[in-house]
Formats: structure tokens, C-alpha cells, sequence
């Protein structure tokens, strides 16, 4: 029996002793007074894609999901595992079998208990080619049992390793042990979903008069490019813990457009579009808020032989990665609490631990210094200045960091770059061409571990668009896949990293929110952001 | 007359044919591809998505079954984004948002415009004609995206009169600041062209006759000056009604009406080919067939062209 089940026990047991308290809501502390109205108001940038679990792709669509479907376990406040459908679960001592109990008063929104079953038939329809999702690659990522074969058309999907012992026993079997695998079950991907109802409906059974869902909230309107309203599910297994009656999503194109309306009380909820959060932070100090997020903002050089010549050389890389001063990026371009990178994974990430790396001891001074020294180094200087292209996707917020790096490397290093920014499809495809010098990349966290950044640079990954290559860096990956403790090896892929420093890491995000004071139990430890409706609470004003 | 009209009607057939053929060429040689997303998905993946839509045959056959499913079956295909939408559904819920807006505003700039326009021609030099030109020109250097903000800012933060954005149904607060945020450029452009058209107007040979004839005013501008002055106005008119249509990409980003002109661009940046054709079919379309009004309403308002 493996720590998780021992958590769930521990969860559960408390949860008992609350029951039979008049008003057993866990998650607000005592002496609050609640609102009246419990209806939370948030925007949302875009329309959702769909909110089909096993299709959902964007996170907008994915945090309506999250709210509609319930998956084997939740997250916390903290990001921690918790049981959702599941109660807890045992691992084989291989660790390739993993055998889930659910919990038996889990229902569908029409009153049918949730089953094995059910999760059966959605992991098998995640595969399935017919269902042609693009989430495929995730379920490739669970490394259940044939789903590559299943993925391919080459086995049925009935050959998946998933299987429902009976109504309350879901076991998985793996392929490879893979020590993150619970962690993936809060992922949309992995939610029930139900059957009869999909087959009755086929592509309109997400429409809000047709939808069965599992979850705390089921869908009652939906207003493409306008807005979409959850609520209550009477069916839920935990309703009665649960306070906020109605979620909206407003969609709102325009940042600024948000902020104003926020500031007219239409919203919960919003983004503080770059550079306004000092201003914001002075004015409402209670109700702006920045917390570190999962996801990385960095340069990569094109190591092809199609890219430059010079950035082949070290010297030259790591030249422009310290003239870069992060302190400006931070504090005066995005201005919302970010904190500066000075290596690929953000310092956020669970477990993870930097190396003590040399830069991040020195003064910015001082790495200008280092910087001019390792470019004179590598031949260049005022007779030979280095010149280069760089490359970002059309944005404000891109376009000031850009010009903010150009002007850096021009000052201090003499050197002189070309900005070109291009639409973000096009962008994509010249970036995965390798037609550029220098590009932007980002990235946001599939799940709370290093592997999720550090795997971009494997020489396999898709996403390594500079091409870089080191035998030892996917050695110590694929090692870290089944290590006892995969931090100390990641801890090496840094520091290799910055040895090599094949991409320039700037800053990591932070979430930069105008959040309302009455809003009660917004996870802002949770570094993924994945928040669910039914632990938050309005307070009365 | 009738055979004109059915003439116009055949010709049109064969221009919206190009439209398509046109557009479906452009957008698939453009860069990139709807399922082109910043984790390339696995190859099999990428193959599973486009043996659902179509994309992995070559690009005559979808042309050529696109053109098949709209012919007989009216269907202009799934949606790529939205996959829980197709397009039909897409233009059925944003076209009717997109329209009532767009004809309010149109009908706010039409008239707003001509009568400011009648006006200030009729007082020509004097302070209701300064007054009204330079109302026209402000209205002008006001396009939609700048009034949209402004719009918000004074009504729903400062004076909170008015929601910041949303549809609901087409509820009156929710249209207020869509119409007057689309309708005031083209409303200055409107009051400018029928201004200089009144002018010249009355400054011609059978005006001084009428009045020569002691002709009271009010009869000489109704009875003789309108018609022929319209016309310039009507010709401008004509583009004027697709483009507040075609043109609230603006208004949609700002107010959250969920009206089609967001749709369009979405669709042309996320490359979500048949949302785009689907969209371009209806606005090429809509543009033959208000040419077509535009030209009959030559006719009436000019007794020298004749069909």
C-alpha cells in the first residue's frame, strides 16, 4: 500500500468527523459569513474549444471540464493529489498495475451511478483513432498498456490495459512504470464519460440540454463568444461541501476591456494585462494579486547548421544569455511579480531544486563583464560585430521584452539584432523549420515535475526547435523515468544546461490576477492553476 | 427589368464559384494548418485528426467534396476549433447578432449622416454648418476601435449606466454601445459626402430655375434636390451595409457580442479553413446581392438609367 492510499484514508476519516455538523463546508473556515448570491464571475481570454473531456485541448475549456467531470483524483489548494471518483489506490509492487476503488455514491447528473465502466469507455475512446482527439499524444504519454497500437489503428481499442474488475474497481495496467501516472488522472483526458448518453446524441451531447456530467456543476447555458453558466449538480457526491452555486465564464477579448469591466464590478475575476500591476497593486492592494505559475519564458539558439555560425559557439551563447539583465524584464517590462529565470525549469516546480549555478551568484555587473570577455573570446567586438535575427509571435507583451533583449545585447555588447515578429501559425512553422536565428519559446507544465520542461530538450522531442543534442542530458532523462529520486538528475540537466546554454531562460510566469476580496480559497499554491468551483466560497460584503 | 434582375442573379453564380475556389487555394497555401499547435502532435495523432476532417486527401477532391456537401446537402463542414460546433451552427447563432447590430447602426449612421449632411448645406457658412461638419469629421476620426474603449470606460465605469458587454438576447442596454460604437465613422463619412453633394445640388442650373419659378425652399429641396442628391450618397450606401456587417470584428473583440465578425478573423488566425469559406461564402453573397439593390435603386432615384 502505497503513500497515496494512506493519504486518501486520512482524508476520508476527516471528512467523517464533519458530517453531522449543520453546515459541514470544510473548505471555509469558521467564523465566515457567506454571501447570499454564491455566483462566481470570471473572463476567459477565448471561446472554449470544447468541453468533450476526452477532446478538450485549451485551458479555458479544460477548467470548465474540471468543474463538469470529475476524474479518478482532484488536486488540493496546494496541487496535491486528493481522491476524486476514486477513494484511493494500490500500486503492484512491478509498478505497473494500478488498481483504483471508487467511491459508490459517485453519480451522473441524471441520478446512474459512475462506474468502472465508465472510465473504461472513456480511456478507450481518448485512444480510439475514430475519436481523432488531439489529446491522443497525452494518453500516449500515460504509457497504459498498447495504447500506441490502439492510437495507430493497429489493435482494437478494447486492447487498451484498462479493465473494470466490477462496478467500484478500475485497474490500469502500464507498460513501463511511470512514477508521475496518478498525478495524470486529474487530467481532462482521463475523465469519465458517459456512453449512452454519446450515443444517443453523437456530437451534440455536449450541447447544455443533452449533457451528463460527474462532476460538481453541470452545464445550463452556452453562449458561443459570449459567455457559459455551470451549476450545482444536485447529483454530486459531495454537493453538500459544496458553496458556490453558479460559475460564469465571460468571454472578454480585450485584456483592457476586462480590466474595466472588473473595475465595474461585472467580474470576480481577471488578467492585469503587463506592466499594469504596480499601478493596480498601489490602488487595490487587496485584490491584486501574483503568484509564481508553471511555465518558463526563454530564447532558443538555432544549433543547425542552417543557423548561424556563431552560435555554435559556447562562448557565444552564453555572451548573450548574461548581458541579458532579468531584473529589468521582470520589474519594469512585465511588472507583475515574475521571477527571474536563471534556469529552464521555474524554481516552482514540486520536488525540483537548482543547482547552486555560477551566474546566479554574481552581480549583473558582473556577468556583463563575463559577458564581454566570452564574446571578445569567441572573435567578436567592434571590428566584427555579431549580427543576428531574432524571432517572436506578434504580441504586445513579446514586442517590449524583444526590444528590451535587443537593446541589452546593443549597449553592453555592441551587438546588433533584427526583430521580426509573425503571426502564431506562421511563427509555429518556421520555428519547427529551423528558419530562424533566435526564437521565443514558452512553455506551461503538462503536470508538476521537471521532466515536463527538461524533456523539451531531449534531442527526440518535438518541441526542440533549436535542435540541440546531448547524449548525456537523454541519458540522465530517460534514467530519471524510473529513478528513486529524479531530482538529483534533473538537478545535473541543469547544470549541463547552463554549461552548454543552448537556450537563454528569462523569467518564469507568475498568475497576475485582479482577484475580488470576497472571493474565498483561491488556490494560489496551486501552481498549475487548476482550480475547481466547488472549494471556493463568497464571503458577505 | 425582371430579365435584368435574373441576369445579375446567373452572373452572380459563377463569382461566388471563384470566391470559394479563390479562398479555399489562399487559405490552405497559407503557412501552418489548423492542427499546427506548439506541441507537434505525434505523427499518428496528426493522421487520426486529418483522416476525420478530410485533410489527408488531396486538395481537388476536398474542393470538390466541399463544393458537393453545400450543394446537396447545405453543409459547410465541421468547425477545427470548435469541435463541439459546425460551421452552420456558427454562422446560425452569430449572423442574426451580427445583423441586428449592424442594421441598427447602419440605419443610426444613415440617417444621422443625411440630415446632418442636409443641413449644414442648406445653412452653408454658417455655425450649424461648422457645428455639423466638425461633428462629422470627430465622428470620423473615431473609428470603432477606438470608441469601444472609450465607450466602456465612460458609460459602464464612470457613470455605470450601462453593461460592459454581452448580447443577452439582444436586450436594448446591451446594443446601445455596439451601434453607436460601429455607426459614428461611417456617419461622419455619410454627413461629409451628402454635404458636398446638397451643395453642388443647389448650386445647379435647374435649382435656379425652380427658384426662379418662386418656387417656395422647402418645395425646391423635397420635390428637386433630394433625389439627384442621394445618389452619390445611395452608391456609397451600398458598400457601406456589408462592411458594418463584415466590419464588427471590433465591436465583437470589445462588447462580447458574439457576432460573426469575430468568428471570421478567429477563423483566419487559427486557420480553421471551413469556418473561414463558410464565412466568406455568406459576405460574398451578401455583397452581390446589396450591389444588386444598390443599382435597381439607381433607377429610382435617377430617371436617366433605365434596365
Amino acid at each position: 500500500m502505497k503513500d497515496m492510499t494512506r493519504l486518501a484514508m486520512a482524508t476520508l476519516l476527516s471528512s467523517t468527523m464533519l458530517t453531522g455538523i449543520a453546515v459541514a463546508q470544510d473548505n471555509v473556515p469558521e467564523g465566515v459569513t457567506l454571501a447570499d448570491d454564491q455566483t462566481f464571475t470570471y473572463r476567459v481570454l477565448d471561446e472554449h474549444s470544447s468541453v468533450d473531456p476526452q477532446i478538450v485541448e485549451d485551458v479555458t475549456g479544460s477548467e470548465i471540464v474540471r468543474d463538469l467531470f470529475e476524474g479518478l483524483m482532484n488536486q488540493n489548494a496546494d496541487g496535491e493529489l486528493v481522491p476524486g471518483v476514486a477513494t484511493g489506490y494500490e500500486v503492484s509492487d512491478d509498478n505497473l498495475t494500478y488498481t483504483f476503488t471508487l467511491r459508490e455514491d459517485a453519480k451522473w447528473s441524471n441520478g446512474d451511478p459512475v462506474t468502472a465502466q465508465d472510465f473504461v469507455y472513456a480511456w478507450r475512446r481518448a485512444a480510439d483513432p475514430e475519436t481523432a482527439s488531439p489529446y491522443q499524444w497525452f494518453m500516449g504519454l500515460t504509457s497504459v498498456a498498447n495504447v500506441d497500437d490502439v492510437i495507430s489503428g493497429d489493435m482494437a481499442p478494447e486492447e487498451l490495459g484498462v479493465r473494470a474488475v466490477d462496478d467500484t474497481t478500475f485497474e490500469v495496467t502500464l507498460s513501463e512504470p511511470l512514477p508521475y501516472f496518478p498525478q495524470m488522472t486529474t487530467h481532462a483526458t482521463l475523465f469519465p464519460a458517459p456512453q449512452s448518453v454519446i450515443e444517443e446524441h453523437g456530437a451534440d451531447w455536449t450541447d447544455p440540454e443533452n449533457i451528463v456530467s460527474n462532476g460538481a456543476y453541470v452545464l445550463t447555458e452556452h453562449l458561443p463568444n459570449e459567455r457559459s453558466t455551470r451549476e450545482r449538480n444536485e447529483m454530486y457526491w459531495d454537493n453538500e461541501n459544496t458553496v458556490i452555486d453558479r460559475t460564469v465564464a465571460l468571454v472578454i477579448n480585450d485584456e483592457n476591456v476586462a480590466l474595466t469591466r472588473y473595475l465595474a464590478g461585472e467580474l470576480d475575476r481577471t488578467e492585469v494585462p503587463a506592466g499594469q500591476f504596480p499601478r493596480l497593486k498601489e490602488e487595490y492592494p487587496e485584490e491584486a494579486i501574483s503568484f509564481p505559475r508553471l511555465c518558463n519564458y526563454y530564447y532558443t539558439f538555432n544549433l543547425t547548421d542552417g543557423g548561424p555560425e556563431a552560435f555554435q559557439d559556447v562562448n557565444v551563447r552564453k555572451a548573450l544569455a548574461y548581458a541579458v539583465d532579468r531584473d529589468i524584464i521582470t520589474e519594469r517590462v512585465m511588472a507583475g511579480g515574475q521571477p527571474p529565470a536563471y534556469h529552464f525549469t521555474p524554481a516552482a516546480t514540486a520536488g525540483f531544486e537548482a543547482p547552486d549555478l555560477e551566474w546566479m551568484n554574481m552581480s549583473q555587473d558582473e556577468r556583463d563583464h563575463a559577458a564581454l570577455d566570452m564574446l571578445a573570446e569567441a572573435g567578436y567586438g567592434p571590428d566584427n560585430p555579431l549580427e543576428f535575427e531574432m524571432v517572436y509571435n506578434t504580441s504586445e507583451a513579446h514586442e517590449k521584452v524583444a526590444v528590451a533583449l535587443s537593446q541589452m545585447w546593443k549597449q553592453k555588447l555592441g551587438v546588433d539584432v533584427t526583430l521580426a515578429n509573425m503571426e502564431w501559425k506562421v511563427f509555429l512553422e518556421e520555428r519547427g523549420n529551423q528558419n530562424f536565428d533566435l526564437a521565443r519559446g514558452a512553455w506551461c507544465g503538462d503536470y508538476n515535475e521537471a521532466s515536463t520542461f527538461l524533456d523539451l530538450l531531449d534531442s527526440e522531442s518535438g518541441y526542440n526547435d533549436g535542435k540541440y543534442s546531448n547524449e548525456e542530458v537523454d541519458q540522465l532523462l530517460a534514467d530519471a523515468k524510473t529513478a528513486e529520486n529524479p531530482n538529483e538528475l534533473y538537478a545535473q540537466v541543469e547544470q549541463i544546461l547552463f554549461d552548454e546554454m543552448p537556450v537563454i531562460p528569462v523569467y518564469h510566469y507568475a498568475g497576475v490576477y485582479m482577484l475580488d476580496s470576497d472571493v474565498g480559497n483561491w488556490p494560489v499554491d496551486n501552481v498549475e492553476q487548476n482550480w475547481y468551483s466547488k472549494d471556493l466560497y463568497k464571503v458577505a460584503e | 427589368m425582371i430579365s435584368y434582375i435574373i441576369r445579375r442573379l446567373l452572373i452572380a453564380i459563377p463569382t461566388i464559384l471563384i470566391l470559394i475556389v479563390a479562398s479555399f487555394f489562399l487559405i490552405h497555401f497559407a503557412p501552418g494548418g489548423p492542427f499546427t499547435s506548439e506541441r507537434p502532435l505525434p505523427p499518428q495523432v496528426l493522421a487520426n485528426i486529418e483522416a476525420r476532417y478530410g485533410l489527408d486527401q488531396p486538395l481537388w477532391k476536398q474542393l470538390w467534396d466541399y463544393l458537393t456537401n453545400i450543394v446537396l446537402h447545405f453543409d459547410f463542414g465541421p468547425s477545427f476549433k470548435f469541435k463541439d460546433r459546425d460551421v452552420n451552427d456558427i454562422i446560425a447563432q452569430g449572423f442574426p447578432i451580427s445583423l441586428t447590430y449592424g442594421s441598427l447602426a447602419f440605419i443610426a449612421a444613415s440617417v444621422v449622416g443625411i440630415v446632418l449632411g442636409v443641413v449644414a448645406a442648406i445653412r452653408h457658412n454658417s455655425w450649424i454648418d461648422y457645428a455639423a461638419v466638425s461633428m462629422g469629421i470627430g465622428a470620423q476620426a473615431l473609428p470603432n476601435f477606438i470608441m469601444g474603449p472609450i465607450l466602456i470606460l465612460v458609460f459602464t465605469l464612470w457613470l455605470g449606466w450601462l453593461p460592459g458587454g454581452g448580447w443577452n438576447g439582444g436586450q436594448w442596454q446591451y446594443l446601445i454601445m455596439p451601434v453607436i460604437a460601429l455607426s459614428t465613422s461611417y456617419m461622419g463619412n455619410i454627413a461629409r459626402l451628402t454635404r458636398s453633394s446638397m451643395l453642388e445640388v443647389l448650386n445647379s442650373n435647374f435649382i435656379r430655375t425652380a427658384r426662379a419659378k418662386g418656387l417656395p425652399t422647402r418645395s425646391v429641396i423635397w420635390r428637386h434636390a433630394m433625389k439627384p442628391m442621394l445618389l452619390p450618397v445611395v452608391s456609397y450606401l451600398g458598400p457601406v451595409f456589408v462592411y458594418v456587417l463584415t466590419g464588427s470584428v471590433f465591436v465583437d473583440l470589445y462588447f462580447s457580442t458574439g457576432g460573426l465578425g469575430q468568428a471570421y478573423v478567429g477563423s483566419a488566425l487559427s486557420r480553421d479553413y471551413a469556418v473561414l469559406l463558410g464565412v466568406t461564402i455568406l459576405y460574398g453573397s451578401l455583397t452581390v446581392v446589396v450591389n444588386l439593390i444598390t443599382d435597381l435603386a439607381y433607377a429610382w432615384f435617377d430617371p436617366k438609367i433605365r434596365y
